[in-house]
């Protein structure tokens, strides 16, 4: 057997974790955290949104059915590193490209495997999401630990305009310069119903083939792009993607949403839903450990059905936060509006008022923590969820919130009919 | 939406015996399900004839009918009971049929019962082939191709279309009985008429071979708001072609992209909505073409499965306690996680782990039958197994299987066909997966092995992977391992045996070596999140990482060893003894601790025990729970022969055994000192010897003369024992036993011939013996007492004999010193008892005499193993009046067998039992006949063949059949003896006689009953034949003349309408 490169993981607080090099060689520091998704590593991988974090898997096998470009959902890897259990030395199955190690090596990415990932996953689970160094190079866990407790966290950082594409383009036309786009698209619309001007905080690519699913030409643009600029691309709607970082450090790009509400038709995934959040002047917090996983239960307060969704943030949205209760809208109950329990059991979507922006509904809970999901702005045509509609990976209950989004460009009211009947 | 208030009442069907393809999974859902209803507040009625499970003991309904599992039984206990409901999808296939038949007989609707969980129109749509195949076309899922046949004609059409090879599967089957693959024309022909007489509708399905694809299985559960989970993925580790329950399985899969996985899982929901399951669990199948990806849906199950209850416990997600409850109108988000008690239902387990299910199989037993694995499932029980890697589990799933082997070969145990060696990795079969690793040993290609196999590379490469790290410790000596290398095969699955094997060292100093260099293993949980919130259920599995999630608890606490895998011999009712133990030590404020590797029972329900660790019953990993839990004690006589064979070594290591001690049961297993016991209380015994060489057994059979019982010693199940009757037999045996248990020498006892045996279970405090009940066999001696039917209490024994009976089991039990049960086995022939064997253990029959009786003999056992004396448990006298009689009968599985003889021996081979229970013996009987045949006939034609030694009392079984209205028909010379005693008698041929003969008139369906008893010892003779065309269309066949004489009182007694349900609760009311 050939001899393995040994690696280390260590967390700010002393903890190590020892194992082998299984991706590129080298050194990176992010903040630790992990994804419970028992497939899909790839779509987690090139998931732009997880700059600046060093992933964990916490299912033991990774790697067995290798990499393939269909599956890309982003132009490369932003994550700073990844720490599994097992990685596999072989890719089985029909659409594998290459093996996910070599994958790794080819893109630079330092990883580990032989880790008990799941002391690591219980230790961020009790102690939080907290920032690590892994290395390749340097095996001193003292010496690790000291730069784990100096690199920078994620905490009031924007990390968008690191994976933000720099140029406009059209989804599906000519890719812009740095734009490797895969080879599965979506199904490009042939006579689009509508435009939709899309602000690229490190979208993952999902989110464009289903835009472009549902009828739309989907124009990338820049996070720095202005309200001007955007409405100048005469859109039907805007959409704002996932990303990195800490939503509170963007500030840019929330005053650009704001600037856009009640002028066109706003839908949010993720970062965008804390963007739109913000816009409205909720508070947004860091979670402990966040929601990283393709099992996520999530109550549609407006149907009753309980949607099992694909989640990846660190942030969550201060639901409270935004304003009063408007009783007569909620239910005629006078819940506290922060205990979202009991809306939940009371299966009423409460509405709140701001003072700016009017009627704010809660139209999405996750049922796990009772933690915001998804919000809707009444008065200003505008929807967001904090989790991925787009799956990819993850199971796709929350498709209709595609179709939500074309109703809300159609016009319609009632845009949340909520997962259809098949 | 919240639990429903306008049912009150729910009635319940189980799934009867434990047959190949539904087994004791059924009694842990339905156990599940009766609990969680009556927890809820609704009264429940259980139907089910088995009474080795827990769910028919009388605390878990508020009625219990154990009564045949038949439309005509279960419409009695509704116009007793008049439930509002009937909940039909727990109690398996034979449970769903009955609950079809009611409906579409119109029971249901007579007496306002409404069916919940499933509806008629659903069950059909999933279970009838055709039907469910138009379904898939609607909602755009690919089925194969093929066609529904009714008759050969239809399936030869249908074969134009598909070719060769092609698959047939019956409609309503369960375990794919009556199907198989078809590889030309005279298969497919026998197949299909096999098959058609199995289908309950008489449809089959024709079905374009996808032999090769990767095979998936995927758990569903749906609420009626129509939210959907996916509990588990589950991969099959065999290509489509071998059934599910005879594949090794993975969970979650392993080689699906997110995007195919969530193509699947898309699939698996519209299925639900297309089907139209409102509420409740369900299995969908499909195959993938390995080549591009393409899915087909194979089938599914409207119900909990075998599947679901191996999902369940992979998991941690109790599919049935869920289903029952989504059956009354909860939805998933209102029902909280067992688990993580703060999270809900409603969501998806993630697991960290790996799971492996390898089957257990039982060839040995059924010699003559084609062993390959096909459609047709022949297993009869799994182990499962749970590593953080697939070869962690892979390895101990494979030395959990009590075949003697100490994980994937590399034991030392390793033997091959040089000649077939090929083959017989092309050819699915039991031995494969040691062929696989064998050939990667010698250097084979992956891809050499996959285009032989058809299993997927990944999978080949994992077992390349776990034979790279043997064959880098192989050889070297133990001494030189470094830490670093004995952890990597400690990660890699491989066993202390298997180590000791490599390195030419012995077990205990691989133990004490791992120990020296610090390599103790881990315990981690199971908790259906992958650690993303803290789990309160202590379910544990051991492996080899940095993190110990176990933390012992200060409480006094006790261990109890499970039974392992079912095998013939070893089966649920061991289970049933270890769940009360678990219950009993529980009521008296013990903390209760399950080792158990059997994924189908109750025991390995995490509610069962205080803890619960899902590990192999080995050595090495009993050790490993025993030093992290430190138990005051370990109970190791409830879990059968597993357990058992570990006490000496488990008390020579220091660990407390309860109970009897072992050096007990060796005393009671030791022929020679046993005498000398028996010899001092001046018990009868049949003269007996012991022989190690060919030659001691030709002078112990000299000296005690013959007939013999012959056996090795050591053994459940009578495994490898037989009755020879000349000395040529015994040499040719005695040559073939030595293989079967080379350690210990073979046992040779006088046979009494013609006697009725008798089994005794009791229970010992050291001071006092309660008698739990005394059973007359109907069978004689000579059969199996796990295959022969039994009584209590005795239907013909005299009070005397019953009495001395008594007195030596209680001399017995303190002169051997139990503490705890103990069975003992006696043989009346000529007034004079003799006793057959002791075994100071649980046995197979005290969950039927815990029924019988209403004394939960095994939790009695348990406490006073505990400490505390039988006069402090107010015990009702042991010979008191019961008022009624129950009749246990043994379950066999010859027609999954085609080719093997129905003839029962000495050597068990029933796969379970049912019981039956009436005022008088012959209906007793007939119950029980009917719940295992599920019809005795009621007139036509008796066909009564026997030999010579029967010929006389077979008389008045005859006259009685010709009474009752039936037509006489024999062979020559048992027509002759009936025609001398006057009665109408018409001659057929034997089969060497000519055409048209007796087998002929079985397959043209002309005779309803067989009597036919063994003519001798060879085989292939007219009675094989007989014997094996009834099994095979379907005739109820009796082979022994003790089992005819009470077959022809239970059809009188069914004729005369005399059968009545009576509940338990009625029965022993008082006991309570």
């Amino acid at each position: 057997m050939t001899e393995r490169q040994p690696a280390l993981l260590a967390l700010e607080d002393g903890t190590v974790f020892g194992g082998f090099s299984c991706g590129a060689a080298g050194e990176t520091a992010g903040e630790v955290v992990f994804n419970t998704s028992m497939a899909g590593y790839q779509e987690v991988f090139t998931d732009p949104s997880y700059a600046g974090q060093i992933v964990t898997m916490t299912s033991p096998h990774i790697g067995n059915y290798g990499v393939n470009a269909a599956d890309m959902e982003s132009r490369g890897v932003f994550a700073s590193g990844f720490v599994v259990r097992e990685l596999s030395e072989v890719a089985s199955n029909w659409r594998s490209e290459e093996t996910l190690g070599a994958f790794l090596q080819r893109l630079g990415v330092v990883a580990i495997d032989g880790v008990d990932t799941r002391r690591l996953t219980r230790h961020i689970r009790e102690a939080g999401a907290m920032r690590a160094v892994l290395s390749t190079l340097d095996l001193d866990p003292a010496s690790l630990v000291e730069k784990a407790k100096a690199s920078v966290g994620l905490v009031g950082r924007d990390l968008v305009a690191e994976v933000a594409v720099r140029e406009r383009y059209t989804w599906g036309g000519e890719a812009p310069p740095e734009c490797e786009i895969p080879v599965d698209t979506g199904i490009l619309p042939a006579s689009p119903r509508f435009r939709v001007v899309a602000f690229d905080s490190g979208v993952k690519y999902n989110i464009l083939r289903r835009l472009s699913e549902e009828g739309c030409e989907v124009i990338v643009v820049p996070p720095t792009t202005s309200a001007a600029e955007a409405l100048a691309l005469k859109p039907d709607g805007v959409f704002f993607a996932n990303g990195p970082g800490d939503p509170s450090a963007v500030t840019y790009l929330y005053e650009t949403l704001r600037e856009l509400l009640g002028t066109v038709p706003v839908f949010g995934i993720c970062l965008g839903h804390q963007m739109l959040s913000l816009a409205l002047g909720c508070e947004t917090y860091k979670l402990k450990y966040g929601h990283r996983g393709g099992n996520q239960p999530v109550k549609n307060l407006l149907t009753g059905r309980v949607e099992i969704t694909s989640q990846n943030h660190g942030f969550c949205v201060d639901f409270g936060s935004i304003g009063t209760l408007d009783v007569a809208r909620s239910g005629g109950l006078d819940l506290d509006p922060a205990d979202l329990g009991a809306w939940v059991r009371a299966g009423v979507a409460p509405v709140l008022r701001s003072e700016r922006f009017g009627a704010v509904q809660l139209t999405h809970v996750n049922l796990n923590d009772m933690t915001v999901e998804g919000i809707r702005a009444l008065d200003q045509r505008a929807f967001s969820v904090q989790y991925h509609p787009e799956a990819a990976p993850g199971p796709h209950d929350a498709r209709y919130l595609f179709g939500a989004f074309m109703r809300l460009m159609e016009g319609h009211d009632d845009v949340f009919a909520g997962p259809e009947k098949e | 939406m919240p639990r429903r208030d306008d049912i009150k009442k729910i009635l319940l069907i189980g799934s009867g015996p434990i047959v190949i393809g539904q087994a004791c999974e059924f009694d842990y859902s339905g156990a599940q399900a009766c609990k969680v209803l009556r927890e809820d507040g609704y009264e429940v009625v259980l139907v089910n004839s088995n009474p080795a499970t827990i769910m028919t003991d009388p605390e878990f309904a508020h009625r219990t009918y154990v009564e045949p599992v038949t439309p005509a039984f279960v419409e009695k206990v509704i116009a007793k009971e008049r439930p509002d409901a009937l909940l039909p999808t727990l109690g398996g296939q034979t449970g769903l049929n009955c609950a079809v038949a009611l409906a579409e007989s119109g029971v249901l609707e007579r007496y306002g019962v409404e069916l919940i969980g499933a509806k008629l129109d659903v069950i059909k749509k999933g279970e009838d082939r055709k039907l469910f195949a138009e379904a898939m076309a609607r909602i755009g899922l690919d089925t194969p191709k093929g066609g529904y046949a009714y008759c050969v004609q239809d399936a030869e059409e249908i074969l134009a279309t598909v070719g060769f090879p092609t698959i047939i599967r019956p409609s309503f089957t369960m375990g794919g009985a009556g199907g198989g693959i078809a590889y030309n024309i005279d298969e497919l022909r026998d197949i299909v008429i096999h098959g058609l007489a199995l289908s309950p509708i008489g449809e089959l399905l024709i079905e374009q071979s996808v032999i090769g694809w990767k095979e998936y299985e995927m758990e569903v559960m749906r609420d009626v708001n129509d939210n959907c989970v996916i509990v588990c993925s589950i991969e099959n580790f065999d290509a489509m072609g071998v059934h599910t329950g005879d594949s090794i399985t993975v969970a979650p899969a392993q080689t699906l992209t997110d995007r195919e996985y969530q193509t699947m899982r898309d699939a698996s929901i519209a299925i639900m909505r297309e089907i139209g399951v409102e509420t409740g669990g369900s299995n969908v199948q499909f195959a993938v073409n390995p080549a591009d990806g393409r899915l087909v849906v194979i089938e599914m199950n409207p119900r909990v499965s075998r599947s679901s209850a191996l999902a369940s416990k992979a998991t941690g997600f109790p599919i049935a306690k869920f289903a029952a409850k989504l059956a009354v109108g909860y939805t998933l988000d209102e029902i909280p996680n067992d688990i993580t008690r703060m999270t809900p239902a409603c969501f998806e387990p993630s697991i960290d782990y790996t799971v492996v299910k390898v089957p257990r199989w039982a060839f040995e037993k059924f010699k003559g039958t084609d062993e390959t694995l096909t459609t047709r499932m022949k297993s009869v029980g799994e182990a499962m197994a749970i590593g953080r890697t697939f070869t962690e589990a892979l390895g101990k799933a494979f030395r959990s299987l009590e075949t003697g082997r100490a994980g994937l070969g590399a034991d030392g145990k390793d033997v091959f066909d040089e000649d077939h060696f090929d083959r017989m990795l092309a050819v699915p079969n039991e031995q494969r997966p040691y062929y696989i690793a064998e050939a990667l040993r010698r250097g084979r290609d992956v891809a050499d092995i996959v285009s032989l196999t058809k299993i997927d590379p990944w999978f080949i490469d994992q077992i390349r992977r776990m034979v790279e790290v043997e064959q880098s410790i192989k050889g070297r000596p133990l001494e030189s391992l470094t830490a670093p290398e004995l952890l990597k095969a400690k990660r890699f699955g491989l066993s202390d045996v298997q180590i000791a094997y490599l390195t030419s060292s012995d077990e205990g100093s691989v133990r004490a070596r791992r120990l020296d260099l610090g390599l103790k293993p881990t315990f981690k949980s199971v908790d259906t999140c992958a650690a993303e919130f803290a789990a309160s259920t202590p379910y544990y599995y051991k492996t080899y990482e940095e993190e110990d999630e176990v933390a012992p608890s200060d409480r006094q606490k006790i261990m109890i060893l499970g039974a392992g895998p079912n095998r013939i011999g070893q089966g649920i009712e061991f289970d049933y003894c270890c769940v009360h133990a678990a219950y009993a030590l529980s009521e008296m404020g013990f903390e209760t601790i399950m080792v158990n590797c059997n994924p189908e029972t109750v025991s390995t329900d995490y509610d069962t025990s205080d803890r619960l660790y899902f590990e192999p019953l080995t050595f090495e990993d009993v050790m490993d729970i025993v030093e992290v839990e430190r138990p005051m004690g370990v109970l190791v006589t409830f879990g059968g022969q597993t357990p058992l064979k570990l006490a000496g070594r488990l008390e020579a290591a220091g660990v407390p055994i309860l109970g009897t001690k072992p050096e007990a049961i060796d005393l009671a297993e030791d022929r020679q000192r046993f005498s000398e016991v028996l010899d001092r209380l001046g018990i009868a015994y049949p003269a007996a010897g012991t022989a190690r060489t060919l030659d001691e057994a030709v002078e112990v059979a000299r000296r005690i003369g013959f007939p013999l019982l012959v056996r090795p010693s050591y053994v459940l199940g009578g495994r490898g024992m037989v009755i020879a009757y000349s000395e040529e037999y015994l040499l040719r045996y005695v040559e073939q036993a030595t293989l079967v248990s080379p350690d210990h020498p073979v046992l040779l006892d006088r046979f009494l011939e013609g006697a009725i045996e008798v089994d005794v279970d009791a229970v010992c405090d050291g001071e006092r013996v309660y008698i739990g009940g005394v059973m007359e066999h109907i069978e004689e001696a000579g059969i199996h007492s796990g295959d022969s039917a039994c009584c209590i209490p005795p239907f013909s024994l005299g009070e005397e004999t019953i009495r001395e009976i008594r007195e030596h089991a209680k001399n017995l039990a303190l002169e051997l010193g139990v503490r705890g049960l103990m069975n003992v086995q006696f043989a009346v022939k000529d007034e004079c008892v003799y006793v057959l064997e002791v075994n100071p253990r649980a046995s197979r029959t005290v969950p039927f005499v815990s029924k019988a009786t209403g004394i939960p003999l095994a939790k009695v056992a348990a406490r006073v193993m505990a400490g505390q004396p039988l006069s402090e448990m107010n015990l009702p006298s042991e010979d008191r009046e019961l008022g009624r009689y129950c009749v246990k009968e043994a379950v066999m599985p010859f027609g999954r067998f085609p080719g093997t003889d129905s003839i029962l021996g000495p050597e068990m081979k029933s796969t379970g039992e049912v019981m039956g229970v009436a005022p008088d013996f012959p209906s007793a009987y007939a119950k029980s006949q009917l719940a295992i045949d599920y019809s005795l006939p009621d007139g036509g034609t008796a066909f009564i063949s026997v030999c010579d030694r029967d010929k006389r009392a077979v008389v008045p079984v005859a006259r009685h059949l010709h009474q009752l209205g039936f037509r006489i028909l024999s062979t020559r010379g048992t027509a002759r003896s009936f025609r001398a005693a006057g009665i109408p008698v018409d001659e057929v041929q034997k089969v060497h006689e000519g055409r048209p003969n007796i087998v002929d008139a079985l397959k043209n369906g002309e005779v309803q009953l067989v009597i036919n008893t063994p003519f001798g010892r060879e085989t292939r003779s007219d009675g094989y034949h007989i014997r094996t065309a009834a099994v095979q269309h379907g005739v109820s066949n009796i082979t022994t003349l003790a089992a005819a004489q009470a077959s022809v009182q239970a059809i009188e007694a069914m004729m005369q309408g005399r059968l009545e349900v009576i509940a338990l609760q009625d029965m022993n009311g008082d006991l309570a």
